[in-house]
């Protein structure tokens, strides 16, 4: 009995956490105009309309830039820092690796108005430049998490033993060290680039004027008005957020599947 | 000609000396052991020999030339390590034809020394698998193989065998064992395991506390331990205090502790006076148990009482009381072991009495 109220209770914080989701999803395809319930007829109309809209492919077009641009900048500055920190002694190790990862634990409010604080008490102007180097900072520690944690696992024998074969340190580091480490790079670039393409918070006090991402643009849509068009773009939002890292599990299982079977 | 000379060399870590200034000459295609606990230095060494570590004083020769500035990648050396360090995610014949790689060796030579190197280690059919498919004991003979296709002029084996189990641990010794004595590459062999040490080396180097205590083949380092933790350290031995009283021409009087007065034959190397203390080492198996009244054939024996039996099959380890002293010997069981409680007749050769060089400690 006791087990059956679990249950049932469970169920329901799962149907609280998406069904909106899901009402968002269906309803981005209802042909009524108001965009609500009811459902009078499955349409695409919202996705035409969300394809002609200048605004929103302007701001796909710059989440999808800076997505990229943060996913790789961070991904290399990450992966440089865990070797470092990882593979050699470095003086002050304990707290640089601190400062790495503190991005996760200062609210990003606060972080976010710091660096606005800090750029202009340098009167430094907002350009995209520092947008990105803003969502570089904290998507950082994501990388830094990732690849250290790997990198702790490859046996430095596994390179000693490159090496005593012959293989230059360069070389150990380019037919060892670096595919072992694949996988988690591409897990924390992923990781970078859907936290920089989701990100709302510092996107809006750290971006100049006139530009918008996605998630900047919808806030700025639904200030207006609620138009069906945002249920439209929720849905195409979700499929890249879930889709993406769910592919990019995929690709990693596969790759580290083929060395460990 | 020795293949790897080690000079004076000196490792310091800190404040911290891991290998106090030690020499070793290693010949040509000999096997020798660094043999000693945990910490005493050896690893150290190996790691210096590889260039994975650099000594902070002395030279390293290998092959007449100074190496101390070479780089682990030009040593042309083969490693073996404890936990195998196969690259995993490479096929078992890439591991082996990743040092043949940087040789300029042609595609179709590599092949066929690949097959030829799994032919040497028994694994003929494991080529395309990966590293992970393979057992323990099946890793270790892969990077064996990779170890020595290279043709190294040392090959450095660190602790090659504690990751495997007891049953495995055997067999790869004897095919290691083979394999070093088929090739002829001189091999250094790193093991905190006596039995390994005993049963594989042409010469053992015994270290504690980062320095060499001796080096000699296994039955003299065995038979003639050099200091008392030697005689500790390998095997099960007996260690008892004794006096000189009178030395002649060949023979020497001693009073041990325990045995009363015993007339041993005298060790040329060791000079001895009267009234000096030193100790005496009995290794256990040399104590010879037998029930009170037999024939004693000429050997000296003291009268004691079995206060614990630990029964091992095809041998029996007794510790024996002796007024306070407490002695262990390890028999052959030839009807039925002694029990505890039995009275028994200790008999010792006097050859078998070894007297420790230095001072007692």
């Amino acid at each position: 009995m006791s087990w059956m109220i679990l249950r049932i209770w469970t169920a329901l914080v799962y149907l609280f956490l998406f069904l909106p989701i899901g009402v968002v999803m269906l309803l981005s395809f209802n042909a009524n105009q108001f965009g609500s319930f009811p459902v009078t007829g499955l349409s695409f109309r919202w996705f035409f309309k969300l394809a002609n809209n200048d605004a929103i492919l302007r701001a796909f077009e710059t989440s999808l830039l800076l997505g990229s641009l943060t996913a790789v900048i961070s991904t290399t500055l990450g992966v440089l820092a865990s070797l470092a920190l990882v593979r050699y002694k470095v003086p002050g190790q304990n707290m640089i690796s601190t400062l790495l990862i503190a991005p996760i634990l200062v609210p990003e409010v606060v972080l976010a108005v710091a660096l606005l604080l800090f750029l202009n008490a340098l009167s430094i102007n907002k350009s995209f430049f520092l947008l990105l180097m803003g969502h570089v900072i904290f998507t950082l520690p994501f990388v830094v998490l990732v690849v250290q944690a790997r990198l702790v696992n490859i046996r430095r024998d596994v390179e000693e033993a490159a090496m005593s074969l012959g293989a230059s340190p360069r070389q150990t580091f380019f037919q060892i060290t670096l595919p072992l480490l694949a996988p988690a790079i591409f897990a924390g670039m992923l990781f970078a680039f859907t936290i920089s393409f989701d990100d709302i918070t510092g996107t809006l006090f750290w971006k100049p004027g006139g530009v918008e991402t996605v998630p900047t643009q919808i806030f700025a849509m639904l200030r207006n008005s609620i138009s069906p068009e945002i249920n439209a773009l929720g849905t195409v939002m979700i499929i890249l957020t879930v889709g993406l890292p769910l592919l990019g599990i995929g690709i990693v299982r596969k790759m580290s599947t083929k060395s460990s079977e | 000609m020795s293949v790897v000379s080690l000079n004076n060399i000196v490792k310091r870590f800190g404040a911290f000396t891991a290998v106090h200034r030690m020499s070793l000459d290693m010949p040509e295609g000999s096997f020798i052991t660094l043999l000693g606990p945990s910490g005493c230095g050896k690893t150290t060494t190996l790691r210096m020999i590889a260039g994975l570590l650099d000594p902070t004083e002395g030279d390293i020769t290998i092959g007449g030339q100074r190496v101390n500035d070479v780089p682990i990648h030009k040593r042309n050396l083969g490693i073996v390590f404890q936990n195998y360090a196969l690259f995993p995610h490479k096929t078992i014949a890439q591991n082996i034809a990743f040092g043949l790689k940087y040789r300029g060796v042609s595609k179709q030579e590599s092949v066929r020394r690949v097959r030829d190197a799994l032919d040497l280690v028994q694994l003929p059919d494991v080529g395309d698998r990966y590293p992970a498919q393979l057992s323990g004991g099946q890793q270790q003979r892969i990077a064996l193989a990779r170890a020595i296709i290279i043709e190294p002029n040392v090959l450095l084996l660190d602790e090659p065998l504690s990751a495997l189990d007891a049953n495995l641990r055997e067999d790869m010794r004897i095919e290691l064992k083979r394999i070093q004595q088929q090739t002829g590459i001189t091999t250094v062999f790193v093991t905190h395991d006596q039995s390994e040490a005993l049963a594989m080396s042409d010469l053992v180097v015994v270290m504690s506390d980062g320095r060499v205590e001796q080096v000699g083949p296994p039955e003299e380092v065995y038979n003639k331990p050099a200091s008392e933790f030697i005689a500790r350290f390998l095997g099960t031995s007996n260690i008892l205090a004794a006096t000189c009283k009178d030395v002649s021409a060949d023979e020497v009087l001693m009073e041990v502790e325990g045995l009363g007065p015993v007339t041993l034959p005298k060790d040329q190397t060791r000079e001895i006076k009267p009234a000096e203390q030193c100790k005496i080492v009995i290794r256990a198996e040399k104590l010879h148990l037998a029930s009170p009244g037999t024939p004693r054939d000429g050997r000296h024996a003291v009268e004691g009482v079995v206060e614990t039996v630990d029964y091992q099959g095809q041998a029996a380890r007794y510790f024996l009381r002796l007024g306070d002293l407490q002695l262990q010997a390890i028999n052959m069981i030839e009807d039925s072991p002694f029990s505890k409680g039995n009275h028994v007749d200790i008999r010792i050769r006097p050859e078998d009495c070894v007297i420790l060089a230095g001072e007692p400690s």
